[in-house]
Protein backbone atom coordinates (compact mmCIF):
# COMPACT_ATOMS: atom_id res chain seq x y z
CA UNK A 1 0.00 0.00 0.00
CA UNK A 2 1.64 3.28 -1.00
CA UNK A 3 1.16 6.52 0.86
CA UNK A 4 -0.95 7.86 -1.99
CA UNK A 5 -3.60 5.16 -1.86
CA UNK A 6 -3.68 4.61 1.88
CA UNK A 7 -6.73 5.84 3.77
CA UNK A 8 -6.22 9.15 5.52
CA UNK A 9 -6.46 7.55 8.95
CA UNK A 10 -6.17 3.86 9.70
CA UNK A 11 -6.37 2.68 13.31
CA UNK A 12 -6.13 -0.95 14.47
CA UNK A 13 -6.30 -2.32 18.00
CA UNK A 14 -5.26 0.90 19.70
CA UNK A 15 -4.79 0.53 23.46
CA UNK A 16 -3.75 3.01 26.10
CA UNK A 17 -3.79 2.89 29.88
CA UNK A 18 -2.95 5.45 32.51
CA UNK A 19 -1.74 3.22 35.31
CA UNK A 20 -4.82 1.19 36.30
CA UNK A 21 -7.22 3.11 34.11
CA UNK A 22 -7.72 1.49 30.71
CA UNK A 23 -8.75 4.42 28.54
CA UNK A 24 -8.56 2.76 25.12
CA UNK A 25 -9.21 -0.99 24.92
CA UNK A 26 -8.70 -1.83 21.28
CA UNK A 27 -9.97 0.94 19.03
CA UNK A 28 -10.38 0.30 15.28
CA UNK A 29 -11.53 2.69 12.60
CA UNK A 30 -10.66 3.97 9.15
CA UNK A 31 -11.28 7.41 7.73
CA UNK A 32 -11.49 7.90 3.97
CA UNK A 33 -9.69 10.81 2.35
CA UNK A 34 -11.63 14.04 2.14
CA UNK A 35 -14.36 12.94 4.54
CA UNK A 36 -15.50 14.23 7.90
CA UNK A 37 -15.39 11.59 10.62
CA UNK A 38 -16.94 12.27 14.00
CA UNK A 39 -15.74 10.49 17.11
CA UNK A 40 -18.60 10.74 19.54
CA UNK A 41 -18.46 10.03 23.24
CA UNK A 42 -19.17 11.35 26.68
CA UNK A 43 -16.56 13.05 28.84
CA UNK A 44 -13.72 10.70 29.68
CA UNK A 45 -14.57 8.23 26.90
CA UNK A 46 -11.03 8.50 25.53
CA UNK A 47 -11.60 10.82 22.58
CA UNK A 48 -8.78 13.19 23.46
CA UNK A 49 -6.42 10.30 24.21
CA UNK A 50 -7.11 8.87 20.75
CA UNK A 51 -6.50 12.24 19.10
CA UNK A 52 -3.26 12.72 21.04
CA UNK A 53 -1.97 9.36 19.87
CA UNK A 54 -2.89 10.14 16.28
CA UNK A 55 -1.16 13.52 16.45
CA UNK A 56 2.07 11.94 17.86
CA UNK A 57 1.72 13.57 21.29
CA UNK A 58 1.20 10.27 23.11
CA UNK A 59 2.48 6.77 22.51
CA UNK A 60 -0.01 3.93 22.38
CA UNK A 61 0.55 0.84 24.54
CA UNK A 62 -0.55 -1.46 21.74
CA UNK A 63 -2.01 -1.36 18.26
CA UNK A 64 -1.11 0.69 15.21
CA UNK A 65 -2.21 3.98 13.77
CA UNK A 66 -1.32 5.27 10.34
CA UNK A 67 -1.89 8.71 8.85
CA UNK A 68 -1.63 8.80 5.05
CA UNK A 69 0.17 5.48 5.36
CA UNK A 70 2.76 6.79 7.85
CA UNK A 71 2.99 5.05 11.21
CA UNK A 72 2.50 7.51 14.10
CA UNK A 73 5.05 5.72 16.26
CA UNK A 74 7.87 5.09 13.81
CA UNK A 75 7.35 7.83 11.21
CA UNK A 76 6.26 10.65 13.51
CA UNK A 77 8.06 13.32 11.51
CA UNK A 78 6.21 12.40 8.30
CA UNK A 79 2.95 12.27 10.22
CA UNK A 80 3.53 15.76 11.60
CA UNK A 81 4.06 17.04 8.05
CA UNK A 82 0.61 15.81 7.04
CA UNK A 83 -1.49 16.74 10.07
CA UNK A 84 -2.66 19.65 12.11
CA UNK A 85 -4.11 19.53 15.59
CA UNK A 86 -6.72 21.90 16.94
CA UNK A 87 -6.91 21.00 20.59
CA UNK A 88 -9.71 21.32 23.09
CA UNK A 89 -8.74 24.85 24.06
CA UNK A 90 -7.88 27.43 21.44
CA UNK A 91 -4.09 27.10 21.31
CA UNK A 92 -3.28 30.65 20.32
CA UNK A 93 -0.66 33.06 21.60
CA UNK A 94 -2.57 35.72 23.55
CA UNK A 95 0.19 38.28 23.53
CA UNK A 96 0.80 38.20 19.78
CA UNK A 97 -1.59 39.61 17.20
CA UNK A 98 -3.70 37.34 15.01
CA UNK A 99 -1.41 37.88 12.05
CA UNK A 100 1.73 37.25 14.12
CA UNK A 101 0.24 33.95 15.29
CA UNK A 102 -0.27 32.80 11.71
CA UNK A 103 3.17 33.99 10.59
CA UNK A 104 4.71 32.12 13.54
CA UNK A 105 3.08 28.84 12.54
CA UNK A 106 4.02 29.34 8.87
CA UNK A 107 7.65 29.87 9.85
CA UNK A 108 7.68 26.85 12.13
CA UNK A 109 6.33 24.81 9.23
CA UNK A 110 9.22 26.20 7.17
CA UNK A 111 6.98 27.68 4.47
CA UNK A 112 7.86 30.39 2.00
CA UNK A 113 6.06 33.75 2.19
CA UNK A 114 4.66 33.43 5.72
CA UNK A 115 3.18 36.93 5.46
CA UNK A 116 1.18 36.07 2.35
CA UNK A 117 -0.12 32.81 3.85
CA UNK A 118 -1.19 34.72 6.98
CA UNK A 119 -3.03 37.39 5.00
CA UNK A 120 -4.87 34.77 2.91
CA UNK A 121 -6.09 32.92 5.98
CA UNK A 122 -7.09 36.11 7.80
CA UNK A 123 -9.21 36.97 4.77
CA UNK A 124 -10.72 33.49 4.61
CA UNK A 125 -11.71 33.54 8.27
CA UNK A 126 -12.94 37.16 8.27
CA UNK A 127 -10.22 38.24 10.67
CA UNK A 128 -8.56 40.84 8.44
CA UNK A 129 -9.92 43.75 10.48
CA UNK A 130 -8.65 42.24 13.72
CA UNK A 131 -5.33 41.09 12.22
CA UNK A 132 -3.15 43.59 14.05
CA UNK A 133 -4.93 43.33 17.38
CA UNK A 134 -3.63 41.29 20.30
CA UNK A 135 -5.45 37.96 20.49
CA UNK A 136 -6.27 38.62 24.17
CA UNK A 137 -8.87 41.14 22.89
CA UNK A 138 -10.59 38.56 20.63
CA UNK A 139 -13.99 37.03 21.36
CA UNK A 140 -14.32 33.27 21.90
CA UNK A 141 -15.51 32.71 18.35
CA UNK A 142 -12.74 34.81 16.79
CA UNK A 143 -10.18 32.96 18.90
CA UNK A 144 -11.48 29.61 17.69
CA UNK A 145 -11.50 30.80 14.07
CA UNK A 146 -7.90 31.94 14.44
CA UNK A 147 -7.10 28.59 16.06
CA UNK A 148 -8.54 26.72 13.09
CA UNK A 149 -6.84 29.11 10.66
CA UNK A 150 -3.52 28.32 12.36
CA UNK A 151 -4.20 24.64 11.78
CA UNK A 152 -4.67 25.26 8.07
CA UNK A 153 -1.28 26.89 7.54
CA UNK A 154 0.57 24.79 5.00
CA UNK A 155 -2.60 22.94 3.92
CA UNK A 156 -2.15 19.75 5.93
CA UNK A 157 -4.21 16.95 4.45
CA UNK A 158 -5.57 15.66 7.78
CA UNK A 159 -6.98 17.89 10.51
CA UNK A 160 -7.89 16.85 14.04
CA UNK A 161 -10.49 18.98 15.75
CA UNK A 162 -10.83 18.05 19.40
CA UNK A 163 -14.20 19.36 20.65
CA UNK A 164 -13.99 22.44 18.46
CA UNK A 165 -17.21 24.07 19.68
CA UNK A 166 -17.12 23.34 23.41
CA UNK A 167 -17.70 26.58 25.27
CA UNK A 168 -18.71 28.59 22.21
CA UNK A 169 -21.91 30.59 21.87
CA UNK A 170 -24.43 29.36 19.25
CA UNK A 171 -23.33 31.84 16.60
CA UNK A 172 -19.65 31.07 16.99
CA UNK A 173 -20.58 27.41 16.79
CA UNK A 174 -22.24 27.89 13.41
CA UNK A 175 -19.18 29.81 12.21
CA UNK A 176 -16.97 26.89 13.15
CA UNK A 177 -19.30 24.40 11.45
CA UNK A 178 -19.15 26.50 8.30
CA UNK A 179 -15.35 26.47 8.41
CA UNK A 180 -15.28 22.69 8.84
CA UNK A 181 -17.63 22.14 5.88
CA UNK A 182 -15.45 24.35 3.68
CA UNK A 183 -12.41 22.34 4.68
CA UNK A 184 -13.96 19.06 3.66
CA UNK A 185 -15.21 20.61 0.43
CA UNK A 186 -11.58 21.36 -0.44
CA UNK A 187 -10.56 17.75 0.11
CA UNK A 188 -9.14 17.95 3.63
CA UNK A 189 -9.83 14.96 5.85
CA UNK A 190 -11.35 16.01 9.16
CA UNK A 191 -11.47 13.95 12.33
CA UNK A 192 -13.71 15.65 14.78
CA UNK A 193 -14.41 14.71 18.37
CA UNK A 194 -17.50 16.01 20.05
CA UNK A 195 -19.93 15.33 22.83
CA UNK A 196 -22.70 17.20 21.00
CA UNK A 197 -24.82 14.77 19.05
CA UNK A 198 -26.27 17.45 16.77
CA UNK A 199 -22.76 18.52 15.82
CA UNK A 200 -21.95 15.05 14.54
CA UNK A 201 -25.30 14.92 12.81
CA UNK A 202 -24.72 18.26 11.09
CA UNK A 203 -21.17 17.70 9.91
CA UNK A 204 -20.04 14.13 9.72
CA UNK A 205 -20.03 11.71 6.79
CA UNK A 206 -19.40 8.89 9.24
CA UNK A 207 -19.94 8.72 12.95
CA UNK A 208 -18.29 6.39 15.45
CA UNK A 209 -19.31 6.15 19.08
CA UNK A 210 -16.47 5.61 21.52
CA UNK A 211 -17.69 4.09 24.76
CA UNK A 212 -15.63 2.58 27.58
CA UNK A 213 -12.54 2.47 25.40
CA UNK A 214 -14.09 0.75 22.39
CA UNK A 215 -15.86 1.83 19.22
CA UNK A 216 -19.34 0.40 19.73
CA UNK A 217 -20.86 1.57 16.45
CA UNK A 218 -19.43 3.08 13.30
CA UNK A 219 -21.45 4.12 10.26
CA UNK A 220 -23.24 6.87 8.39
CA UNK A 221 -26.03 8.73 10.11
CA UNK A 222 -28.62 6.72 8.15
CA UNK A 223 -26.97 3.44 9.13
CA UNK A 224 -26.89 4.48 12.76
CA UNK A 225 -30.54 5.45 12.70
CA UNK A 226 -31.46 2.01 11.30
CA UNK A 227 -30.07 0.42 14.45
CA UNK A 228 -33.18 1.52 16.28
CA UNK A 229 -36.73 0.28 15.53
CA UNK A 230 -38.17 1.70 12.27
CA UNK A 231 -39.34 5.26 12.39
CA UNK A 232 -42.95 5.91 13.14
CA UNK A 233 -44.63 9.15 12.25
CA UNK A 234 -46.01 11.28 15.01
CA UNK A 235 -47.37 14.75 14.73
CA UNK A 236 -46.33 17.02 17.54
CA UNK A 237 -46.58 20.73 17.87
CA UNK A 238 -42.98 21.75 18.11
CA UNK A 239 -42.16 24.66 20.34
CA UNK A 240 -39.16 26.64 19.13
CA UNK A 241 -36.08 25.71 21.11
CA UNK A 242 -34.27 28.41 22.97
CA UNK A 243 -31.53 28.14 20.36
CA UNK A 244 -34.06 28.84 17.55
CA UNK A 245 -35.29 31.89 19.43
CA UNK A 246 -31.80 33.10 20.19
CA UNK A 247 -30.60 32.73 16.63
CA UNK A 248 -33.77 34.30 15.23
CA UNK A 249 -33.44 37.30 17.48
CA UNK A 250 -29.76 37.96 16.97
CA UNK A 251 -30.00 37.12 13.26
CA UNK A 252 -27.62 34.24 12.63
CA UNK A 253 -26.06 33.73 9.18
CA UNK A 254 -26.25 37.47 8.69
CA UNK A 255 -29.90 37.19 7.58
CA UNK A 256 -32.39 39.52 9.12
CA UNK A 257 -34.99 37.47 10.90
CA UNK A 258 -37.96 38.63 12.89
CA UNK A 259 -39.13 36.73 15.95
CA UNK A 260 -42.46 36.13 14.23
CA UNK A 261 -40.85 34.43 11.22
CA UNK A 262 -38.80 32.15 13.38
CA UNK A 263 -41.75 31.19 15.51
CA UNK A 264 -43.94 30.32 12.54
CA UNK A 265 -41.28 28.26 10.85
CA UNK A 266 -40.64 26.33 14.04
CA UNK A 267 -44.29 25.72 14.75
CA UNK A 268 -45.14 24.45 11.26
CA UNK A 269 -42.26 22.02 11.13
CA UNK A 270 -43.11 18.55 12.30
CA UNK A 271 -40.78 16.35 14.14
CA UNK A 272 -40.47 12.82 12.89
CA UNK A 273 -39.47 10.03 15.14
CA UNK B 1 14.46 16.84 12.39
CA UNK B 2 17.59 18.42 13.79
CA UNK B 3 18.23 20.24 10.51
CA UNK B 4 15.68 22.89 11.52
CA UNK B 5 16.82 23.10 15.15
CA UNK B 6 18.60 26.45 14.97
CA UNK B 7 16.06 28.09 12.67
CA UNK B 8 13.10 26.94 14.75
CA UNK B 9 14.77 27.93 18.02
CA UNK B 10 15.43 31.40 16.58
CA UNK B 11 11.79 31.78 15.49
CA UNK B 12 10.50 30.69 18.90
CA UNK B 13 13.06 32.84 20.72
CA UNK B 14 11.78 35.80 18.69
CA UNK B 15 8.28 34.96 19.87
CA UNK B 16 9.19 34.87 23.58
CA UNK B 17 11.32 38.00 23.35
CA UNK B 18 8.31 39.73 21.84
CA UNK B 19 6.36 38.62 24.91
CA UNK B 20 8.95 40.27 27.12
CA UNK B 21 9.07 43.48 25.12
CA UNK B 22 5.28 43.67 25.32
CA UNK B 23 5.15 43.09 29.05
CA UNK B 24 8.34 44.76 30.33
CA UNK B 25 6.77 44.59 33.79
CA UNK B 26 8.25 41.08 34.09
CA UNK B 27 11.73 42.65 33.91
CA UNK B 28 10.74 45.43 36.31
CA UNK B 29 9.16 43.15 38.91
CA UNK B 30 12.16 40.84 38.70
CA UNK B 31 14.49 43.75 39.42
CA UNK B 32 12.31 45.61 41.94
CA UNK B 33 12.57 43.09 44.78
CA UNK B 34 16.38 42.78 44.78
CA UNK B 35 16.66 46.58 44.42
CA UNK B 36 14.33 47.11 47.38
CA UNK B 37 16.40 44.65 49.42
CA UNK B 38 19.58 46.42 48.41
CA UNK B 39 18.15 49.81 49.44
CA UNK B 40 16.95 48.43 52.75
CA UNK B 41 20.15 46.64 53.63
CA UNK B 42 22.43 49.48 52.58
CA UNK B 43 20.48 52.36 54.11
CA UNK B 44 18.61 50.74 57.01
CA UNK B 45 20.66 47.82 58.32
CA UNK B 46 23.96 48.58 56.62
CA UNK B 47 25.16 51.04 59.23
CA UNK B 48 24.91 48.39 61.92
CA UNK B 49 26.54 45.60 59.95
CA UNK B 50 30.27 45.33 60.26
CA UNK B 51 31.73 43.55 57.26
CA UNK B 52 35.23 44.88 57.57
CA UNK B 53 35.00 46.82 54.30
CA UNK B 54 34.18 50.51 53.83
CA UNK B 55 31.31 50.32 51.40
CA UNK B 56 28.48 47.95 52.30
CA UNK B 57 26.93 48.19 48.81
CA UNK B 58 30.20 46.83 47.40
CA UNK B 59 29.94 43.95 49.85
CA UNK B 60 26.27 43.32 49.16
CA UNK B 61 25.98 43.46 45.37
CA UNK B 62 27.12 39.89 44.54
CA UNK B 63 24.40 38.38 46.77
CA UNK B 64 21.79 40.76 45.37
CA UNK B 65 22.70 39.65 41.84
CA UNK B 66 22.06 36.02 42.78
CA UNK B 67 18.71 36.98 44.33
CA UNK B 68 17.84 38.76 41.08
CA UNK B 69 18.39 35.56 39.11
CA UNK B 70 16.48 33.49 41.66
CA UNK B 71 13.45 35.77 41.39
CA UNK B 72 13.77 36.09 37.59
CA UNK B 73 13.50 32.38 36.89
CA UNK B 74 10.02 32.35 38.47
CA UNK B 75 8.94 33.97 35.20
CA UNK B 76 10.71 31.27 33.21
CA UNK B 77 8.57 28.66 34.93
CA UNK B 78 5.52 30.89 34.52
CA UNK B 79 6.01 31.37 30.76
CA UNK B 80 6.54 27.65 30.21
CA UNK B 81 3.52 26.81 32.38
CA UNK B 82 1.35 29.22 30.37
CA UNK B 83 2.41 27.54 27.11
CA UNK B 84 1.62 24.12 28.53
CA UNK B 85 -1.75 25.23 29.84
CA UNK B 86 -2.89 27.08 26.72
CA UNK B 87 -2.19 24.08 24.50
CA UNK B 88 0.22 26.00 22.30
CA UNK B 89 3.01 23.71 23.53
CA UNK B 90 1.08 20.72 22.14
CA UNK B 91 0.42 22.59 18.91
CA UNK B 92 4.16 23.13 18.45
CA UNK B 93 4.90 19.50 19.34
CA UNK B 94 2.44 18.25 16.73
CA UNK B 95 4.03 20.35 13.99
CA UNK B 96 7.04 19.46 11.82
CA UNK B 97 9.16 21.69 14.04
CA UNK B 98 12.31 20.58 15.84
CA UNK B 99 10.73 19.48 19.12
CA UNK B 100 13.47 20.48 21.52
CA UNK B 101 13.46 24.00 20.05
CA UNK B 102 10.37 24.77 22.11
CA UNK B 103 12.28 24.16 25.33
CA UNK B 104 15.53 25.78 24.22
CA UNK B 105 13.70 28.94 23.17
CA UNK B 106 12.35 29.25 26.73
CA UNK B 107 15.82 28.66 28.20
CA UNK B 108 17.45 31.31 26.01
CA UNK B 109 14.62 33.75 26.72
CA UNK B 110 15.21 33.22 30.43
CA UNK B 111 18.90 34.00 29.93
CA UNK B 112 18.18 37.22 28.01
CA UNK B 113 15.50 38.40 30.48
CA UNK B 114 17.72 37.73 33.50
CA UNK B 115 20.72 39.47 31.95
CA UNK B 116 18.58 42.56 31.37
CA UNK B 117 17.34 42.45 34.99
CA UNK B 118 20.92 42.02 36.22
CA UNK B 119 22.01 45.05 34.19
CA UNK B 120 19.20 47.11 35.75
CA UNK B 121 20.27 46.06 39.25
CA UNK B 122 23.94 46.86 38.57
CA UNK B 123 22.93 50.31 37.29
CA UNK B 124 20.99 51.03 40.48
CA UNK B 125 23.94 49.79 42.54
CA UNK B 126 26.21 52.20 40.66
CA UNK B 127 23.84 55.04 41.55
CA UNK B 128 24.02 53.93 45.19
CA UNK B 129 27.77 54.21 45.15
CA UNK B 130 28.90 50.76 44.06
CA UNK B 131 32.38 51.02 42.61
CA UNK B 132 34.69 48.37 41.26
CA UNK B 133 38.15 48.65 39.86
CA UNK B 134 37.70 45.33 38.08
CA UNK B 135 39.14 45.08 34.58
CA UNK B 136 37.49 43.70 31.47
CA UNK B 137 38.62 40.16 32.20
CA UNK B 138 37.19 40.22 35.72
CA UNK B 139 33.87 41.59 34.45
CA UNK B 140 33.81 38.83 31.82
CA UNK B 141 34.43 36.28 34.55
CA UNK B 142 31.57 37.80 36.59
CA UNK B 143 29.30 37.63 33.54
CA UNK B 144 30.36 34.05 32.87
CA UNK B 145 29.57 32.92 36.42
CA UNK B 146 26.22 34.71 36.37
CA UNK B 147 25.32 33.16 33.00
CA UNK B 148 26.19 29.68 34.28
CA UNK B 149 24.20 30.31 37.47
CA UNK B 150 21.21 31.57 35.43
CA UNK B 151 21.33 28.54 33.13
CA UNK B 152 21.47 26.17 36.09
CA UNK B 153 18.48 27.80 37.80
CA UNK B 154 16.64 28.07 34.46
CA UNK B 155 16.81 24.33 33.87
CA UNK B 156 15.65 23.91 37.43
CA UNK B 157 12.69 26.21 36.64
CA UNK B 158 11.84 24.10 33.59
CA UNK B 159 10.84 21.22 35.89
CA UNK B 160 7.95 22.99 37.69
CA UNK B 161 7.13 24.87 34.47
CA UNK B 162 6.43 21.54 32.76
CA UNK B 163 4.84 19.68 35.63
CA UNK B 164 3.04 22.25 37.84
CA UNK B 165 -0.72 22.04 38.25
CA UNK B 166 -1.26 25.74 39.01
CA UNK B 167 0.43 29.08 38.36
CA UNK B 168 1.32 29.38 42.03
CA UNK B 169 2.94 25.97 41.98
CA UNK B 170 4.93 26.90 38.89
CA UNK B 171 6.57 29.90 40.53
CA UNK B 172 6.59 29.01 44.24
CA UNK B 173 9.75 26.91 43.93
CA UNK B 174 11.80 30.08 43.57
CA UNK B 175 11.08 31.32 47.13
CA UNK B 176 13.57 29.04 48.88
CA UNK B 177 16.14 29.99 46.25
CA UNK B 178 15.58 33.67 46.99
CA UNK B 179 15.99 32.91 50.70
CA UNK B 180 19.19 30.89 50.32
CA UNK B 181 21.54 33.91 50.05
CA UNK B 182 20.45 35.02 53.56
CA UNK B 183 22.11 31.89 54.93
CA UNK B 184 25.39 32.64 53.22
CA UNK B 185 28.16 35.19 53.14
CA UNK B 186 25.99 37.45 50.94
CA UNK B 187 24.81 39.83 53.69
CA UNK B 188 27.15 39.26 56.62
CA UNK B 189 30.45 37.42 57.06
CA UNK B 190 29.79 33.80 57.97
CA UNK B 191 32.22 34.07 60.90
CA UNK B 192 29.50 35.83 62.92
CA UNK B 193 27.06 32.89 62.63
CA UNK B 194 26.53 30.22 65.32
CA UNK B 195 28.03 26.73 64.83
CA UNK B 196 25.75 24.53 62.67
CA UNK B 197 24.39 27.49 60.69
CA UNK B 198 27.92 28.59 59.99
CA UNK B 199 28.84 25.13 58.72
CA UNK B 200 25.83 25.14 56.42
CA UNK B 201 26.51 28.70 55.24
CA UNK B 202 30.12 28.01 54.48
CA UNK B 203 29.41 24.93 52.45
CA UNK B 204 26.38 25.92 50.41
CA UNK B 205 26.78 27.08 46.79
CA UNK B 206 25.74 30.71 47.30
CA UNK B 207 28.69 31.45 49.61
CA UNK B 208 31.34 30.28 47.20
CA UNK B 209 29.68 32.03 44.25
CA UNK B 210 29.27 35.26 46.24
CA UNK B 211 32.87 35.10 47.45
CA UNK B 212 34.14 34.52 43.94
CA UNK B 213 32.12 37.44 42.55
CA UNK B 214 33.24 39.68 45.44
CA UNK B 215 36.89 38.83 44.89
CA UNK B 216 36.53 39.57 41.19
CA UNK B 217 34.89 42.95 41.91
CA UNK B 218 37.49 43.94 44.49
CA UNK B 219 40.45 42.62 42.45
CA UNK B 220 41.45 40.17 45.17
CA UNK B 221 43.04 36.87 44.18
CA UNK B 222 40.04 34.58 43.68
CA UNK B 223 41.73 31.47 45.02
CA UNK B 224 39.81 28.23 45.36
CA UNK B 225 36.41 29.93 45.65
CA UNK B 226 36.01 30.42 41.92
CA UNK B 227 36.61 26.73 41.23
CA UNK B 228 34.17 25.68 43.93
CA UNK B 229 31.68 28.21 42.54
CA UNK B 230 32.13 26.88 39.00
CA UNK B 231 31.82 23.30 40.22
CA UNK B 232 28.56 24.14 42.00
CA UNK B 233 27.15 25.94 38.93
CA UNK B 234 28.12 23.22 36.46
CA UNK B 235 27.03 20.44 38.83
CA UNK B 236 23.67 22.09 39.46
CA UNK B 237 23.29 22.75 35.73
CA UNK B 238 23.92 19.12 34.81
CA UNK B 239 21.59 17.71 37.48
CA UNK B 240 18.80 20.20 36.69
CA UNK B 241 19.19 19.55 32.95
CA UNK B 242 18.94 15.79 33.38
CA UNK B 243 15.84 16.06 35.57
CA UNK B 244 14.24 18.66 33.31
CA UNK B 245 14.81 16.51 30.20
CA UNK B 246 13.33 13.55 32.05
CA UNK B 247 10.22 15.53 32.93
CA UNK B 248 10.03 16.77 29.33
CA UNK B 249 10.25 13.27 27.87
CA UNK B 250 7.52 12.06 30.17
CA UNK B 251 5.35 14.97 29.06
CA UNK B 252 5.68 14.38 25.34
CA UNK B 253 5.98 10.59 25.72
Amino acid sequence: MTAQQAPAIHVRGLEKSYRELRVLRGVDFTVARGSIFALLGSNGAGKTTAVKILSTLLKADAGTARINGFDVATQAVDVRESISLTGQFAAVDEILSGRENLVLVARLRHLKNPGMIADDLLERFSLTDAAARKVSTYSGGMRRRLDIAMSLVGNPSVIFLDEPTTGLDPQARIEVWQAVRELAAQGTTVLLTTQYLDEAEQLADRIAILHEGRIIVNGTLTELKQLLPPAKVEYVEKQPTLEDVFLALVGADGKKATPAMAATSARTSKEQR
Amino acid sequence: MTKHFFGDTAVLLGRSLRHISRSPDTIITTAVMPIAMMLMFVYVFGGAINTGVDSYVNYLLPGILLITVASGIAYTAFRLFTDMKSGIFERFQSMPTARSSVLWAHVLTSLVANLISLAVVVLVALLMGFRSGAGVLSWLAVAGILILFTLALTWLAVIPGLSAKSVEGASAFSYPLIFLPFLSSAFVPTATMPGPLRVFAEHQPVTSIVNALRDLFTQQPVGADIWIALAWCVGLLVVAYVFAMNTYRRKIS
